[in-house]
């Protein structure tokens, strides 16, 4: 199955063994069911938050993200969505890109891509917060 | 990429259809993936049609019916014909089976299509080459380990350490979880597949057994244990009723439980 030169030489075990267990993932598959959590949590709480100002204009929302409650909220809710999104997408790469270059381009472009929609979500909400 | 369509030798075309036994009244119809190794051609379907009033019930009877009777080119493998010794694992009427298991009236489609269990190398017909998951079963080195020296009799374990074997051991090693998931399917080659975890998770909760430690160590991975995402078509395609799905999720616990 191993697509690597040479490997119809080898032998089955040796290709099952591969590199050896890399002992890690655990970590990993523990987070995205603490992100599920803290998601739902959050969720539960930013919805209603953002529902109250529905169709009230510019300025009850930025009335609302100066309760620092709700700017608090909704920060901790990008955050998490965010890694959530971060290490969901990266099992999906995992699975499907199997060519090695292309794997840890696309693994890291999403680490790029989560991480610059989180950190600039945040900041969104933290400067109207903070009156800028 | 993972591979979504068949590459161009790979491809199915139709196949001969043969010739309807003569005096038959009840006639069972099968389409059979052919492939020879040596002839240079595509795979293709043969149609087959079996005299039901002249055969067995189950869809084994059948196919041994067709080499004795019509085609003896036709391969597959079987010995026991009756579940214990998970030879005849193909994809029937669309599951991964046990033929010897599978009823002809069972078949839901008007015709028993019969092809080797799917994303495996075919070694020819209905005989997929299980080189690689016979290696990956061993891996897990399913005997029991101890350092204790072994006692003069027999190593003891309560009747409830015995109880939690129930629903691992049976594992006949057919093969249909493991071809039926589609974790497998893309990632077979660092995979270890639901059959070889089941049996990994089998010699971890054995009461007996030493090296748990060890065990887990080798199975923790993003891709021998972790590729798992829980899809279940091991546990519905399994023939004795197991459920290798949750023997990969006990194994998950264990790994978080020695994290805290």
């Amino acid at each position: 199955m191993s697509s690597s030169s040479g490997s119809s030489m080898r032998t089955p075990r040796r290709r099952v063994a591969g590199l050896g267990s890399a002992r890690s993932g655990t970590g990993h598959f523990w987070l995205q069911r603490v992100t599920g959590i803290s998601n739902l949590l959050l969720i539960l709480i930013c919805v209603p938050l953002v529902i109250s100002v529905a169709g009230e204009g510019h300025g009850a929302l930025v009335e609302l993200l100066r309760n620092p409650f709700a700017a608090v909220a909704l920060s901790l809710a990008l955050f998490s969505i965010a890694m959530h999104m971060r290490i969901g997408m990266q099992v999906v790469i995992e699975d499907y890109v199997h060519s090695e270059g292309m794997k840890v381009l696309a693994l890291i472009a999403n680490s790029f891509f989560t991480i610059a929609v989180g950190g600039v979500g945040v900041f969104a909400v933290l400067k109207i917060s903070f009156g800028g | 990429m993972v591979q979504l369509t068949l590459p161009k030798n790979s491809q199915l075309t139709e196949g001969t259809v043969w010739p309807k036994p003569t005096g038959a009244n009840r006639l069972a119809e099968y389409k059979i993936y052919r492939w020879n190794p040596e002839d240079g051609k595509n795979p293709h379907v043969d149609t087959y049609y079996v005299d039901r009033d002249d055969c067995g019930p189950m869809v084994l009877d059948g196919l041994i019916w067709i080499k004795t009777k019509i085609d003896p080119t036709l391969t597959f493998r079987r010995s026991c014909r009756e579940g214990i010794c998970g030879s005849c694992a193909m994809n029937i009427d669309g599951t991964n089976t046990l033929a010897c298991l599978k009823s002809m009236d069972d078949v839901t489609a008007s015709a028993v299509k019969v092809y080797p269990l799917p994303h495996m190398p075919v070694v020819k017909d209905l005989v997929p080459d299980l080189t690689q998951f016979y290696a990956q079963h061993a891996s897990v080195e399913p005997w029991l380990h101890t350092e204790t020296p072994a006692p003069e009799k027999e190593w003891k374990q309560a009747r409830g350490d015995r109880e939690k074997l129930d629903g691992l051991y049976e594992c006949i090693l057919c093969a249909c979880c493991s071809t039926s998931c589609p974790s497998y399917w893309w990632n077979g080659d660092r995979y270890l597949g639901p059959a070889a975890l089941l049996q990994a998770y089998r010699w971890l909760i054995d009461s007996r057994d030493e090296a748990t430690g060890d065990r887990l160590d080798h199975l923790e991975d993003p891709f021998r244990l972790y590729r798992c995402h829980t899809i279940m078509n091991c546990a519905k395609a399994c023939p004795k009723g197991l459920n290798p799905a949750k023997a990969i999720a006990e194994i998950k616990k264990m790994m978080v439980a020695r994290q805290f």
